[in-house]
Order: C-alpha cells, then sequence, then structure tokens
C-alpha cells in the first residue's frame, strides 16, 4: 500500500476545486457582496475605498482561482471535467447563474432605477458606489453604463487572464486575448469617458456600424457636426471604418482581425464566456435558422439606418419647415433657394415661432433670389452673401453678436444678438436624393457582384434569400424616393430605430447575448443576431484569404473541434472530409485548432485559388483513385 | 436492386457505405451489436475526461442515416450461411445479402493471463469498455489505484483518462521504454519521461504474471514476473488489438489472425469482402503489416471498396504510410517510414534532433548511400500532410527536406519555429560524422 501517494485534498471528482481555488471564490465573492450590498442601498461611508475594494477582490479572486486552476499542471489542453460540471453542462448553477444575468440586463436596460440611477438627482444605491470612478475619469456622476463597462471591462481583463493561463502553450491565444483586453480598455472604456472630460462626444473608435446602430441617428450626427475638427475626424473615421478599413481587413485576415482580435462582444464572449463556448448548437437545423436571423437582421439594421440618415437628411433641408418645427425665438439660417418658395418657408418658420429668417445667398456671382409670397410674413429676413459676411457668420456660429450685411443695397441689415439661438439649414453636403442613390447604387452593386461572380458559391436557398431581401429594401427605398416628400418608408425612422434598439441592441444582444451565456453558450449574440459579424462573414466567406486548413487526411472524427466551436461551426463535417473550412460566422478564435489531438486544423491567410477544396477520397490513400474521383 | 449488406458501424464499413451510396442506389444495411449510430472510436477517451458527451462522438446527426438511404440494424451476427448467402442473428432473425463486407474491426488481444475474466479488467475498445470503466472506476474514492499492462497507444490514452480523476496509475511496459516497438528509442524514452511527469508509475520492463481478485470477484491486486505484487482496483488491458472475427469460426470463410483478403479486399467467398481492423493482407503491402488496425487505413479501405462494389475494380494501394497521435500532451506525428531500433533497415540511417523542453523532437529517416527521404516523426511540432507526401514522393534528398522544413510546418500562427535549430543540429551532426 505504500505506493498509493493519495492527494487528500482531491477526491478524484475532476469537478472538484482545490484550496486556493476556495479562498479564491471567496476572495471574489467577498467583492461581489459588496456590490450587491450597495444595491441594496447600504450606504458606504467612502465610496472610492469601497469600490477599489470590490473590483480588486473580484479581480484578484479571478485570476488567482485560475492560476491554482492552471499552473500547477502540465500546458496543454485543459477541458477535463467540462462536461461534468453543473455550471459548464447546463447545471443547476449554469441556470442560476443565467437568470442573474439575465435579471441584470433587465434592470439595466429598463429598470435602471433599481440600480440606483435618480432622474435629476444624486445616484443612490450601487451606481453611486461607481461615481468617484465616473469623475474620475469623465467628470460626471456614473451611470447604470458607466457600472455596467466598468464591470464588462474587469470581466475581459480577469478572464483573459484566466484565459491566457488556460492556453499558456498556445502563442496565437495569448497574442489575441491581450488584443481584446487591450481594446477593450482603451478604445472602449477608457478613453471614451476621457473625451467626455474634454467635451468631445464619446466615442468608441471600435465600435463600428451596424454593430454601432446608432453611430448615424441624428442626435449623434449633430454632436459630430457640433464638435469642430474632433467630430469631424470622428464621423470620418466611422464612414471609412465601414468601406475602407474593415474591408480591407477582413480581406486579408478574415473577420477574426475584428470578432476575435478587437469588438468588445466577442471580447467578452472569449473570456468570460469561455468556459460556456462548447454549449453552442451544432445542429444543421440551428445553422439553417442562423442564416435568416442574422440576415434578416442586416436588413432591418440597413433600413432602420438609412431611414435614420435620410430623415436626418431631409430634417436638414428648409423646404421641410413647419409649424412643428419648434424655432421659438430661433433666427433661422437657410440657403437652398430651389423647390418651396422661400418666402412660404419664412412663413412656415414665423409659424414655428423663429424670431427671423437669414438666407444665406452662397454663390457671388449669382443674384439673389428674389421672394415672392411674402404676405403675412411679420418677422425680420434678410437675404445676405455668403463670402460679404463670412466673419459675421462665423461669430454667429461661435455665439457671439454680428450684423449682416443685406445683399439687396437698400435692404436693411440684420443684427443678431450674443447668445441668440439659431438654427442652421441645407448645410450639409449631403442632400437625401444623393443618399438614397448611394444606397441603392451600392446595394446594387454588392448583389450585382454576388450574382456575377460568387453565385456558385451559394446555397440555393442562399440565392433565393438574397434576392428576395434586395427585392425588398431595393422597393423600399425606390418608393420612398418617388413618392409624395411626406412620406418616409413606411415607418416613422424614429421608432424604427427605437424599435430595432429594444429588439436587438437591448434583448438580443445584451439581454439573451450574455444572459444566456451558460445555456447556449457565447456567441448567441454572434452567431445570430450581430450584423456586422453577418456582413464581415458574408465578405469572409466570398472575399478573403482567411480559411482553416485541413491537414490532408489525418482526421479522425474525434468531435472535439465541433464541440468547442463558439459558433456552433461543424467543423469536423468538414475536416473529416479533407475540405478547408470557409464559413461565415467563423470568428477565427483558433480553439478548434488548439483542441484538435493530431494536428489537424490551422488559420490560415493564403491566396483565394482553391481555398475551399473538396476532398471526396483524402490524402494517403492510393494516388490513382483520389485523381479519379477527385477530379471534377 | 442488389442489397449490399455490412456488418460493423466504424469508420471503415461507414466510409464503404458513403461512398457506395454516392455511386449508386444499392440497398445498403449496416449492422452493428455496439452502438445504434456510427462513432469515432478514438475519441472514447474523451467521454471519460469529460471533453465530451457521447453524442459528440457521433459524426453524423441522426437525420443522416434516412436521409441516405442507409438502413441501420441493431443486431449481432451468429453465424453466417455463404451458400444461402444469409446472417443468422443473435436475436433470432436473419437477414439475406447479395454482397457482404465484413468490417467488425477489433477486439483486445490479451495474453491468457490468470483472472482475465474478474470483475475491474477491461480494455478499452468498444462502447461497452467505456460503460465499464465508467463503473469500476468512477472516482479515485472506488478506484484507487489502475493497473495499465502493455505499453502502446490505447495504453497511454487509459492513463490519461484515469489521471483526469486523479486515479494512480501504474503502467506496465515489457520494454525499456513506452512503444519502442515503433518509436526509435530517443523518442520513446522522452514519451516515457513525460508520462511520467504527469504522475503515471510507468514500470519498464516489467510484466504481467497474473491477476487476483476478492472473495466477489472483484480484482484486488496484480502481481508481475518479477514477483511484486501491486493492489488495484481494475486492470487495463492494453496489450494491442485482433481482428474481432471470433463469429466466423463456422463459416467457409477463411481467416487467419483476419479475415484474409486478396488486394480487391476480397476473401475467398465470392461476393464477400473484409475491410478495416479485421482484414489481413494474404501478401502484407510493403512495410505495412497484414493486418492494419489504423482509423485512417480502415477509411481508406472502405473508399476502395466503394468502388469495386460499384463497378470500378480496384486494389487496395495505399499511399505513404501516415499516422497521428496524442500521449498526454505531446501530439505525434509520422509520414513515411521511420522504423524502430528493433525493426530498423540496413539502408536505413536516422537523424535525431530533441528540443531543450523535453516536449519536442523530430526524427527524419533516409536511405544510408542516396540520401533519399524516407520518412519523419514529429512530436510536439505539426506538419502538413500534403508537403511531406509530395517529398516523399519525389524522392527528395534528406538535405533538401531539412531546408525546406518550415514549408512543411503546421503549427498555429505565431508559435516558436524550431526549424533553424533543427537545421543547425544537422548541420553540426554531419561535422562531427563527416
Amino acid at each position: 500500500m505504500s505506493t498509493i501517494q493519495r492527494d487528500m485534498s482531491l477526491t478524484g471528482d475532476p469537478k472538484s476545486i482545490n484550496t486556493q481555488q476556495k479562498i479564491a471564490s471567496a476572495l471574489g465573492l467577498t467583492g461581489f457582496a459588496i456590490l450587491m450590498a450597495a444595491l441594496f442601498n447600504v450606504n458606504f461611508p467612502n465610496k472610492t475605498l469601497w469600490l477599489t475594494i470590490s473590483l480588486v477582490a473580484m479581480g484578484t479572486g479571478i485570476v488567482w482561482f485560475a492560476r491554482a486552476a492552471y499552473v500547477h499542471k502540465h500546458a496543454g489542453i485543459k477541458n477535463d471535467g467540462v462536461y461534468f460540471k453543473s455550471i459548464s453542462s447546463r447545471g443547476l448553477w449554469a441556470y442560476l447563474i443565467g437568470i442573474a444575468l439575465t435579471l441584470f440586463y433587465v434592470a439595466l436596460y429598463w429598470f435602471p432605477q433599481y440600480l440606483g440611477v435618480v432622474k435629476d438627482g444624486d445616484n443612490t444605491g450601487v451606481v453611486a458606489l461607481f461615481d468617484p470612478l465616473s469623475k474620475f475619469l469623465s467628470g460626471n456622476p456614473a451611470s447604470q453604463w458607466f457600472l455596467y463597462g466598468t464591470l464588462y471591462t474587469l470581466a475581459i481583463l480577469s478572464f483573459g487572464i484566466k484565459f491566457i493561463y488556460k492556453y499558456r502553450h498556445n502563442k496565437y491565444e495569448i497574442i489575441r486575448t491581450i488584443s481584446v483586453m487591450f481594446f477593450q480598455l482603451s478604445l472602449a472604456f477608457i478613453i471614451p469617458e476621457i473625451l467626455v472630460r474634454l467635451n468631445q462626444p464619446y466615442y468608441d473608435f471600435k465600435n463600428i456600424w451596424p454593430l454601432n446602430y446608432e453611430l448615424f441617428a441624428g442626435y449623434k450626427i449633430d454632436e459630430f457636426l457640433s464638435a469642430g475638427d474632433v467630430g469631424l475626424i470622428m464621423l470620418i473615421f466611422g464612414i471609412l471604418s465601414i468601406f475602407v478599413i474593415t474591408p480591407i481587413l477582413t480581406y486579408k485576415y478574415g473577420k477574426r482581425w475584428y470578432c476575435s482580435w478587437v469588438c468588445g462582444c466577442g471580447g467578452l464572449a472569449e473570456t468570460a464566456g469561455d468556459p460556456f463556448r462548447h454549449l453552442s448548437d451544432k445542429s444543421q437545423a440551428a445553422w439553417k435558422i442562423e442564416r435568416w436571423v442574422v440576415h434578416s437582421v442586416v436588413v432591418f439594421v440597413t433600413v432602420m439606418t438609412t431611414a435614420v440618415v435620410f430623415s436626418y437628411l431631409k430634417g436638414n433641408e428648409s423646404q421641410q419647415i413647419s409649424e412643428w418645427s419648434q424655432l421659438e425665438n430661433k433666427v433661422i439660417f437657410m440657403s437652398d433657394a430651389e423647390g418651396k418658395p422661400i418666402g412660404e418657408r419664412i412663413l412656415a418658420a414665423q409659424k414655428a415661432g423663429a424670431k427671423g429668417v437669414v438666407f444665406i445667398n452662397e454663390d457671388p456671382t449669382k443674384q439673389p433670389p428674389n421672394i415672392e409670397a411674402t404676405e403675412g410674413i411679420t418677422i425680420d429676413y434678410a437675404i445676405v452673401s455668403e463670402s460679404e459676411n463670412a466673419q459675421a457668420l462665423k461669430n454667429i456660429e461661435n455665439g457671439k453678436g454680428a450684423v449682416l450685411l443685406n445683399d439687396y443695397p437698400n435692404g436693411p441689415n440684420f443684427s443678431i444678438a450674443e447668445k441668440q439661438e439659431t438654427v442652421f439649414y441645407d448645410n450639409l453636403w449631403l442632400s437625401k436624393d444623393v443618399f438614397i442613390w448611394f444606397v441603392i447604387i451600392l446595394l446594387t452593386l454588392v448583389f450585382g457582384w454576388v450574382m456575377l461572380f460568387k453565385r456558385k458559391e451559394l446555397a440555393k436557398d442562399a440565392t433565393y434569400g438574397a434576392i428576395g431581401y434586395f427585392v425588398v429594401v431595393i422597393s423600399i427605398l425606390l418608393f420612398t424616393y418617388f413618392s409624395s416628400p411626406g412620406k418616409l418608408f413606411f415607418f416613422d425612422a424614429y421608432q424604427l430605430r427605437k424599435t430595432y434598439g429594444f429588439v436587438i441592441g437591448a434583448m438580443f444582444s445584451g439581454v439573451i447575448g450574455v444572459g444566456f451565456y451558460p445555456i447556449f453558450g457565447s456567441r448567441v449574440w454572434c452567431r445570430f443576431g450581430c450584423p456586422m459579424a453577418a456582413i464581415l462573414g458574408f465578405q469572409q466567406r466570398l472575399f478573403s484569404k482567411f480559411r482553416i486548413t485541413t491537414n490532408g487526411g489525418q482526421c479522425i472524427s474525434c468531435g472535439n473541434c465541433s464541440t468547442y466551436c463558439e459558433m456552433g461551426i461543424d467543423v469536423r463535417a468538414y475536416a473529416q472530409k479533407g475540405e478547408n473550412i470557409v464559413r461565415s460566422s467563423c470568428v477565427g478564435c483558433g480553439i478548434c485548432s488548439a483542441v484538435c489531438p493530431r494536428g489537424v486544423l490551422k488559420l490560415e491567410n493564403d491566396g483565394m485559388n482553391g481555398r475551399i477544396d473538396s476532398n471526396e477520397i483524402l490524402l494517403g490513400n492510393d494516388v490513382n483513385l483520389m485523381d479519379l474521383v477527385n477530379r471534377k | 436492386m442488389e442489397h449490399i449488406v455490412i456488418i460493423g458501424n466504424g469508420i471503415a464499413g461507414i466510409t464503404a457505405a458513403r461512398h457506395i451510396r454516392k455511386l449508386s442506389d444499392k440497398k445498403i444495411t449496416i449492422i452493428s451489436a455496439e452502438t445504434e449510430y456510427f462513432f469515432s472510436r478514438t475519441a472514447l477517451m474523451y467521454v471519460y475526461m469529460g471533453h465530451m458527451k457521447w453524442n459528440h462522438l457521433e459524426p453524423y446527426e441522426s437525420w443522416f442515416w434516412e436521409k441516405n438511404r442507409l438502413d441501420l440494424k441493431k443486431g449481432f451476427v451468429e453465424k453466417i450461411d455463404t451458400e444461402t448467402k444469409t446472417l443468422f442473428f443473435k436475436e433470432g432473425d436473419t437477414l439475406r445479402y447479395d454482397k457482404l463486407v465484413l468490417a467488425t474491426g477489433s477486439t483486445t488481444n490479451t495474453f491468457g493471463w490468470e483472472g482475465l475474466d474478474l470483475k475491474g479488467v477491461l480494455g478499452l475498445v468498444s462502447k461497452q469498455d467505456l460503460e465499464s470503466l465508467e463503473q469500476y472506476a468512477p472516482n479515485n474514492l472506488e478506484c484507487p489505484r489502475a493497473v495499465i499492462v502493455g505499453g502502446g497507444l490505447i495504453g497511454v490514452e487509459l492513463a490519461e483518462m484515469l489521471r483526469t480523476r486523479n486515479i494512480e496509475v501504474t503502467f506496465l511496459v515489457r520494454e525499456k521504454g513506452f512503444w519502442t516497438g515503433v518509436l526509435p528509442n530517443p523518442e520513446a524514452e522522452m514519451i516515457s519521461r513525460h508520462i511520467q511527469s504527469h504522475g503515471v508509475d510507468l514500470r519498464h520492463e516489467t510484466n504481467l504474471d497474473k491477476i487476483l481478485g476478492d472473495a466477489d470477484g472483484n480484482v484486488r491486486a496484480v502481481v508481475t514476473k518479477e514477483g511484486e505484487e501491486i493492489p488495484c482496483s481494475i486492470v487495463g488491458i492494453t496489450t494491442g488489438v485482433k481482428p474481432n472475427i471470433a463469429f466466423l469460426q463456422d463459416s467457409k470463410i477463411e481467416t487467419d489472425k483476419g479475415v484474409l483478403v486478396n488486394r480487391n479486399l476480397e476473401t475467398n467467398i465470392p461476393g464477400i469482402f473484409a475491410i478495416g481492423d479485421c482484414a489481413q493482407q494474404r501478401e502484407p503491402i510493403g512495410y505495412r503489416p497484414a493486418v492494419e488496425a489504423v482509423w485512417y487505413t480502415g477509411r481508406m479501405m472502405g473508399e476502395v471498396l466503394a468502388q469495386t462494389l460499384c463497378g470500378n475494380n480496384m486494389e487496395y494501394n495505399p499511399g505513404h504510410w501516415f499516422n497521428s497521435a496524442k500521449f498526454f500532451d505531446i501530439e505525434y506525428q509520422t509520414y513515411g517510414w521511420v522504423h524502430s531500433k528493433r525493426k530498423l533497415k540496413d539502408h536505413e540511417a536516422q537523424f535525431h534532433w530533441k528540443c531543450e523542453s523535453d516536449q519536442r523532437c523530430v526524427t527524419i529517416s533516409f536511405h544510408k548511400d542516396t540520401n533519399v527521404f524516407l520518412g519523419i516523426n514529429t512530436f510536439g511540432i505539426r506538419m502538413r500532410h500534403e508537403v511531406i507526401d509530395r517529398w516523399l514522393t519525389e524522392k527528395r534528398s534528406i538535405d533538401y527536406v531539412i531546408e525546406h522544413l518550415k514549408e512543411a510546418n503546421f503549427d498555429p500562427e505565431f508559435y516558436k519555429k524550431y526549424e533553424p535549430e533543427i537545421c543547425s543540429a544537422y548541420t553540426n551532426q554531419q561535422t562531427i560524422t563527416a
């Protein structure tokens, strides 16, 4: 019996945890308990201290737990007991955590008052606990979103370290994880807060449309435009991200550059969500649902965004001024001479309560337009030349007073007092017509390219789906364009954005996306809901150098790759027939390659030719047979 | 419509069935007594380790079989009447076939030790083996120690499995190093050290004498030929596998170790074929053993036989040998022929490199006189099958292989590259021997 050495701390049950892990758990839970106490309105005297204790305790607890779990073991795959543990195999713990997370998201989106957000007053509860940190960063008190952002970042950082311990033999995983940790901490968390402190728009540079569906919301564009050069740079960067940066990087590296290296949703899924990655549904039925749902979201977000921008551009036209425009005591500037008579516009502004109207004549070579239909106008108005009044206009924009010279030799000059509220119309370089045609042409080009050059790569249902959606979207856009100016799609743009925000932004990405981690796996949102992932995936499938290469005939169909694919891709189905994996949904996390016991899978960027290469007969067999069967 | 019956739903039988379906409309029935659906036998270990559940081992969803009109029948064939082309099942029913494919795989190979019938003596080949392991070794309270007999691929897997439940493992290996019958010594020794580093009590040059039981018929201990008694609750028998052909004893099908087949994989009875682990080539092909009990060869035989059965008569003519395995954390791949010390060919020379970490090594074998590249073993470094296969076909020199080794690297991105180290080791060695 002397040869039997039994470690008394271990029961032999692979799901048991060791003493250090127990202490670490206790430490982490202590930190969490402070948050819970604050939630139930325990008023901590020194918030800075208690918040620090809480965050440090939780972070240290997680990191220590991970250290104790992995460091004394050999470097290598650490999936022992995954399907025996309640938390990672949809047991009781999984459901409890799922419910807790879901409740948190519900409170976050719809009942922030329970977290301690007070309208027009000082924060209370757990949000108040975060005030010191928020004030330190942005100068403002915390909101429920600041609390969320802080915990989110803490989760990515601490579980990121856990992930690095777990995969410490795998350099791809280490570098990738450091990348998501960096982008979350800097671009998503700290920099936007500092921008706010510097009186600049809140902007997360890596949050690209359509994931960031609010980017082109009217209030956001106003915010950018009123922030001068910095705002303009942000807006331009946002647009470049969509049309230039994203396509280039996706072509070169596949969508992984974003989804598992940069993105915050991906960051959380890859770190805190890692213990749940295997819970994604691998069935073919799930795949079919995925394709319809995620592409419908793309259509939804495209229509919604087009509507929002369209309505913003329309709202900028002086022709659209009506008695409901809410212009009380404001001075109105307009410059578009086409369309509705200027006199009528002035009258409309008057009905909306405007104090006066200035028409800016932008072209010095042109005669100033005549104002007709002046009957009933009682407010002051003038037509001024832009070139003659350049300095005065600039002063007005900066809130100073100025006198504008009337373009008519005998007309009275127009005085504007200091701090007079003004509204500028017709000052965007983009008109609603140009915009709508831009969208129509862009969509047509993409659709045409796919149908002409890539049609054979699409499954039959994908082709039907694409044609169907294309026809619907283009009809809506054309209808909008040709219908009377009052119509705006069939829906109100604002309502459309609100609906999208509620259904997709809150319900899908938040409640289902994260709340259901322990039930459906960590990438439910990325797989079924994220329009950004769908667009990147579309490009990845059709126009990218990225693929997962299958290594000749080495696959043994063991199923580790499919099981641990967080996106629910049946990787084995491809590997066992010697076919490279080129799938829209693949986020390039690299775990299939890591868990493969036979070295079959490798993430690669290589030429476009022979990227898929399906083989009926795998390498290793009779060369004549391979030639015979694989030649097609 | 011709009725093709396949006995065995492993990789060989299922591959044959899939390819026959692709090529034809024949009626296909697949019989198994083991499981309802095809599963990956090589992945049995991951279920016990908790990496996967049973359904993850099944490469095809259950709708696949009906959709492809592959009839599945669960039953145990007891007797084959080759005259009337009829199968007789243990359950009492019968089935007629037009063509019969035997793909019955392997069972655990034993050496007639005393005590083999005790409860807790098991192999690791079938689903039933996995179930008995779960029954007799659920944790280290019920099973504080296990003894594994036989240093091969299944033995090391079983050791890894048991260690995940913190069960002490004594691993009896007849040779001086792990799997020295196949691996060159430096590699075998490195793997032995790795196995020991996982807390396995690895006993080289130790042989099983008998297994002792208690009053209830459970395993109590083993006694080694060297005279030591080792208490244990289970005994894993992993001394290789043998063709699973006991049910053919009274049939007219000719057998030796396995079912004897010609190069067309046909037995002595026309219309009856054998593929996979249960088949034995009358003449071994190249350096290949007559019975090839490997996943890949099973699949390849299935691919070939489907052609023959669908009118395109084809010999089993495999390409360059390859195989792979994983020993705890160290992955192993082999291409071409790298022989162990015992089986080393006269013309074969080997270059060996080992990483300082003791976790990686490479052996390249080449022709002593012509320098032609003959094969490569890699541990801890993944290789690209296609590239190595091409080099073997092109009969590249070892110098060429060493120089271009990085082209064959298949490790994930950002992994440290060892080719410069390997290359300089090769150059230095040449200067020494020159």
